[in-house]
């Protein structure tokens, strides 16, 4: 892969990591968005320099069609899982009237918990 | 003999017993009485010939990779103790029939079906854990013991008691099973062989097996009761009456005996082997004796009896000599009965007079005489008392003790046993005293010592002699064996004999001959009758403080629950954002790792392949970090649409047609939907929360994006190894029959993948359309609470008109009403030339679902309505075709997904190969068609949602209290 596909897959897993830290969850959800992106460039970039697409019939030498396959099917479940992702903000929507990702309030309990216990003994 | 049969049978009739629930009766007690007199009839017609030292073996093998199979070999003793698991489950299940009727004829507890059906999956678990031979197979049913005396000790689900000692006796049976695990793995892999006769045939030894052995012995005492892990046998008798005796009493806990037995003439002489076996066994001896002579309970007194009896059967048959393995065998038969019986007795007290506690039973022999007598006689063979079997057996058990010479072990065990003989003689009488003479002395409210009552003669029922029957046959066997002892210990010797080749020349006899056996015997019944009757006298008839190891137990456990508690607190903190950040970091200390370990040289790279590709990369990225700055959700959305564009434009320079095309769909649905969810949220973002530092998020940030570039680049510097997919071509035009060879890789090479990844896309589309269901729901209800009132049919038409001229609009109207068919078609043939063109199901999927979304954005929802059809239903259908493409061949011979070619002749077009991987391609392209619909009708916005709600689409729902900071 050249240099500018190399640096373009680190665009965009960087921006993808940016938004996957907000709170807010539609932007977590476009964050996992480019950075399925940018895995599946690297997974194709990584299979070999642009070539003819692996056709029988035209000429060689062909695109190396294993980590095609690998990418079409990821880009499939990426639509699945934003579709998903998608319903649970308009749950959380529709719970809260908002789609931030909340604590987990079992979760910060125990913690809060933990920490009183450790509090009162130290 | 179908030993196979005799375990799967039993199984087969219990899960039959079970699967009714609670409509099953009493009765069910009969039908798994009929099993095991079925399985009882089977041992004892392939008996003789076992006892002449055949052996039978059967084995069904399960992973042979790996080695697992079912093993089971029948032996002398094998037989043995499948005889007494089968004969002592027969009277169970018979005694068990009237145990569980209720008082006065009344109606029994609901769920004897389910007692009966879990007792003979026990009993079925017994006889195959006493005739595996393979190691896991021994495994296997040693935990599916474990699991059903838990299910059957919990019985009464609902006293807290019962829960406790289930989850008790789980966790101590279970945790000695692992390590039971763990040694059978160790000596497995010492022996090279994974079972039990090939392993007695060779045995290894070295400090490796000598651990091993060490971890058997534990899981061993953990199932027998034994010390230091005692405590969850008392606990147990939460049980009903029936599952104590054949539990708790003759079977299950004999398990360890069991495995002990075998082992100890191959393994004895191993270092720790005697004085493991003799410390615990002798601990568990004398500290159950002393516990059973405190207890006011007559069943908790017969529980820590066995805890006793359990530690001399661990002495006798651990030590390994000849004699001794003889006496154990006897004894392991003599406690079976004897203990059954005293068990059932209880029982039967317990049914007929409400209580078992011995403070409260004075004068009940003279009121049940027959039952006394029974009692009697099991408790004698208990004492050990001539002419019973037990006293037989227990003075082989001396004669032996009493011949080992020079070993430090014998002459503890000796004096173990024989203390050990003196407490059971006293607690023998102290429970039959107790339970039918005299009862046991009770205190006043100021400690004064009382002598009990008679009991009241109006509060005893008389139980049928039905009911007697179990006990009767166990007690009469009990002396009936004592008195044969000769003949029985012929059959012994055959049996043992399977154990240890010395032990089948030995004999039992009923009259030892005056000698220092006998005098021993003697001595333990004067003396144990004394300290019956010393104790007694002073006894002030409190309840015993619970047993020391229990303490410890609840230490432990709840030391584990605090542990778990602040392993948690500590780990899970709650926040999303966190743990993506954990997650994110550890995917940089990996690629980090990776780069310290140096990386290929990344000079000779091109800067780009070619001129288009720097545009694109250009385009694409910048557009990725517009984002950032994005404060609108749709704006967001757009962008990351755009830079998905331009990444489906790289794919296509690459040489990935199928990609690029794909991309595009998948970008274009992606804003549709985004854009159909959208409009229920608030347009603007909310400011960031303050989680973390923005420094620390944008280090995070710019590190994942360098490790994942400097990744990138050495891949493909360092590649050493071939296009993966070079065979694929080869290969695909003649076995596949198609030119695509990506499409061919996806629905042939590689179809199962395909075949497991459109399962996940239809489980994400069940998903979307729950969650979206139960949320509009609940928005519906809020609505209606809010009087807007939903059966207004004129309300909801206006608000359904209100919602088609939001998107109405006369070009795309006029546009798409030609467009949508069309693309329907093209969608088609995009699926269908995939084969041998860039194409394919996902692609026609998607564009077949655009059509319909372009049908909706001009004519509203009524262009595909939910209620019209299903999309669902496509899912289901889509999947359904591609499963059934997959294995039709497996019906004609052939392999799943194998693919079959044949070509046609139809007049004009000529020659038209058809090959059938392209309906799988087909079931694909449906599949994908009705998830996207799917997600669609959930998050078209229906006219309810509207009702009542004015203004714009993008708006956020009434009455939400973050309106006001949103829409600045």
């Amino acid at each position: 892969m050249s240099v500018v596909v190399a640096l373009l897959v680190g665009v965009l897993a960087s921006v993808g990591t940016w938004l996957i830290l907000q709170h807010t969850l539609t932007r977590v959800v476009l964050g996992l968005g480019l950075f399925a992106n940018a895995a599946n460039l690297l997974v194709l970039a990584a299979g070999g320099p642009p070539a003819e697409a692996p056709i029988i019939g035209r000429d060689g030498p062909f695109n190396d069609p294993v980590p095609q396959a690998l990418v079409l099917t990821s880009i499939v479940i990426g639509l699945a899982v934003i579709t998903f992702l998608l319903a649970v903000a308009y749950r959380s929507w529709t719970i809260d009237g908002n789609d931030q990702v909340e604590d987990d309030i079992e979760d910060r309990r125990l913690a809060a918990e933990e920490r009183a216990r450790k509090g009162t003994r130290g | 003999m179908p030993i196979l049969l005799l375990v799967i049978v039993p199984f087969v009739v219990a899960a039959a017993v079970l699967a009714p629930g609670g409509r099953v009766g009493r009765g069910a007690f009969w039908v798994a009485a009929l099993t095991m007199a079925g399985v009882l009839a089977v041992l004892l017609a392939g008996a003789p010939g076992i006892l002449d030292g055949e052996v039978d073996q059967e084995s069904l093998t399960w992973v042979g990779d790996l080695g697992l199979t079912l093993a089971f070999r029948v032996d002398g003793f094998g037989l043995f103790m499948a005889v007494i698991v089968s004969g002592i489950g027969l009277l169970v299940f018979t005694y068990s029939s009237a145990y569980f009727r209720g008082h006065h004829g009344g109606a029994s507890r609901p769920d004897v079906g389910r007692i009966a059906g879990l007792l003979l999956a026990f009993g079925a678990s017994m006889l195959g854990l006493v005739l595996a031979n393979g190691f896991f197979t021994l495994f296997l049913f040693w935990e599916l013991t474990s699991v059903t005396s838990f299910l059957l000790i919990g019985i009464d689900d609902r006293r807290v008691a019962a829960r406790a000692a289930a989850q008790r006796a789980l966790l101590v049976t279970g945790l000695g099973g692992l390590a039971l695990l763990a040694g059978l793995v160790l000596l497995g892999q010492q022996s090279g062989t994974t079972t039990l006769s090939g392993l007695i045939a060779n045995p290894p030894d070295g400090t490796i097996t000598t651990v091993a052995l060490v971890l058997v012995l534990t899981g061993a005492f953990a199932k027998s009761a034994q010390f230091p892990f005692h405590f969850w046998l008392p606990g147990a008798m939460a049980a009903p009456t029936p599952v104590s005796a054949y539990l708790h009493s003759a079977t299950m806990v004999k398990a360890g005996i069991v495995l002990i037995a075998r082992l100890a003439p191959a393994f004895a002489t191993v270092g720790p082997w005697r004085p493991l076996v003799v410390g615990a066994g002798a601990a568990s001896l004398l500290l159950g004796g002393f516990r059973a002579l405190r207890e006011q309970d007559a069943k908790l007194a017969l529980a820590h009896g066995t805890v006793s009896q359990l530690g001399l059967l661990v002495i006798l048959v651990g030590i390994g000599e000849p004699e001794l393995t003889y006496a154990g065998t006897a004894m392991i038969l003599a406690h079976a009965l004897f203990k059954a019986a005293l068990f059932l007795v209880v029982g039967i007290v317990d049914h007929q007079t409400n209580t078992r506690d011995m403070r409260r039973l004075a004068g009940l022999g003279r009121l049940l005489p027959g039952l006394a007598v029974i009692g009697g006689l099991a408790a004698l063979s208990m004492a050990a008392v001539i002419p019973t079997f037990g006293f037989v057996a227990k003075e082989a058990g001396l004669h032996g003790l009493l011949e080992l010479e020079g070993m430090g072990a014998g002459t503890v065990a000796l004096v173990a046993v024989v203390l050990g003989s003196v407490l059971t003689v006293a607690y023998s009488v102290r429970i039959f005293d107790g339970v039918f003479l005299r009862g046991v002395a009770t205190s006043t409210a100021t400690g004064v010592r009382m002598e009990p009552a008679p009991i009241d003669p109006a509060r005893v029922h008389h139980p049928r002699p039905t009911f007697l029957v179990s006990p009767a046959v166990l007690a009469a066997l009990s002396v009936l064996f004592g008195l044969a002892a000769a003949r029985v210990g012929e059959v012994i010797a055959e049996v043992a004999g399977s154990l240890d080749p010395k032990s089948a020349d030995k004999h039992l006899v009923l009259w030892p001959g005056l000698g220092p056996a006998l005098g021993i015997s003697v001595a333990t019944w004067v003396v144990g009758a004394a300290t019956a009757e010393v104790l007694r006298r002073r006894s002030r008839g409190r309840d015993p403080r619970p047993v020391a190891a229990t303490r410890v137990y609840a230490w432990c456990f709840d030391g584990l629950m605090r542990g778990a508690r602040r392993v948690t607190g500590v780990v899970q903190s709650g926040s999303l954002p966190v743990y993506l950040g954990v997650i994110l970091l550890t995917l940089l200390a990996g690629l980090g790792y990776g780069a310290a370990k140096g990386f290929p040289d990344w000079t000779d790279l091109p800067f780009a392949d070619s001129g288009v590709e720097i545009v694109l990369a250009i385009a694409t990225g910048a557009l990725a970090l517009a984002v950032i700055g994005a404060r609108r959700r749709f704006t967001s959305a757009l962008l990351v649409g755009g830079s998905g564009y331009g990444l489906a434009l790289l794919f296509l320079a690459y040489g990935a047609p199928d990609l690029a095309v794909t991309q595009f769909l998948v970008e274009t649905l992606i804003i549709v939907m985004f854009f159909l969810v959208l409009q229920h949220l608030p347009d603007r973002f909310r400011p960031p929360p303050s989680w973390a530092p923005k420094a620390l998020r944008i280090g995070l940030s710019v590190a994942v994006g360098v490790m994942v570039t400097v990744f990138a680049l050495a891949v493909t510097a360092g590649r050493e190894a071939p296009s993966a997919g070079s065979d694929y071509v080869e290969r695909s035009l003649d076995e596949a029959g198609g030119k695509n060879v990506v499409n061919v890789t996806l629905v042939d090479f590689r179809g199962f993948d395909t075949l497991g990844e459109i399962t996940v896309l239809g489980v994400a589309a069940i998903g979307v359309v729950n969650l979206v269901g139960v949320a509009r729901r609940e928005q519906r209800r809020k609505r209606l609470l809010d009087g807007i009132d939903l059966s207004d049919p004129e309300a909801l038409d206006s608000a359904d008109r209100d919602a088609r001229r939001r998107f109405r609009s006369i070009v795309l109207s006029t546009t798409s009403r030609g467009l949508a068919p069309m693309l329907a078609v093209v969608a088609v043939y995009v699926a269908a030339r995939g084969h041998n063109a860039p194409g394919g199901g996902f692609a026609g999927g998607l564009i077949l679902a655009a059509a319909v979304v372009l049908g909706y954005l001009a004519e509203g929802r009524r262009s595909f309505s939910p209620r019209r059809a299903s999309p669902l239903l496509l899912v289901g259908v889509g999947l359904g075709i591609a499963v059934a493409v997959a294995v039709t061949p497996l019906l004609f011979g052939g392999t799943l997904l194998e693919s079959a070619i044949w070509k046609v002749h139809p007049p004009v077009i000529g020659e038209v190969k058809l090959v059938s991987s392209a309906l799988f391609d087909l079931g694909v392209m449906v599949l994908v068609t009705g998830v996207v619909l799917s997600a669609l009708a959930a998050f078209v916005r229906e006219p309810s949602d509207d009702a009542g709600a004015s203004g714009s689409a993008l708006e956020g729902a009434p009455g939400d209290p973050s309106r006001e900071g949103v829409s600045g």
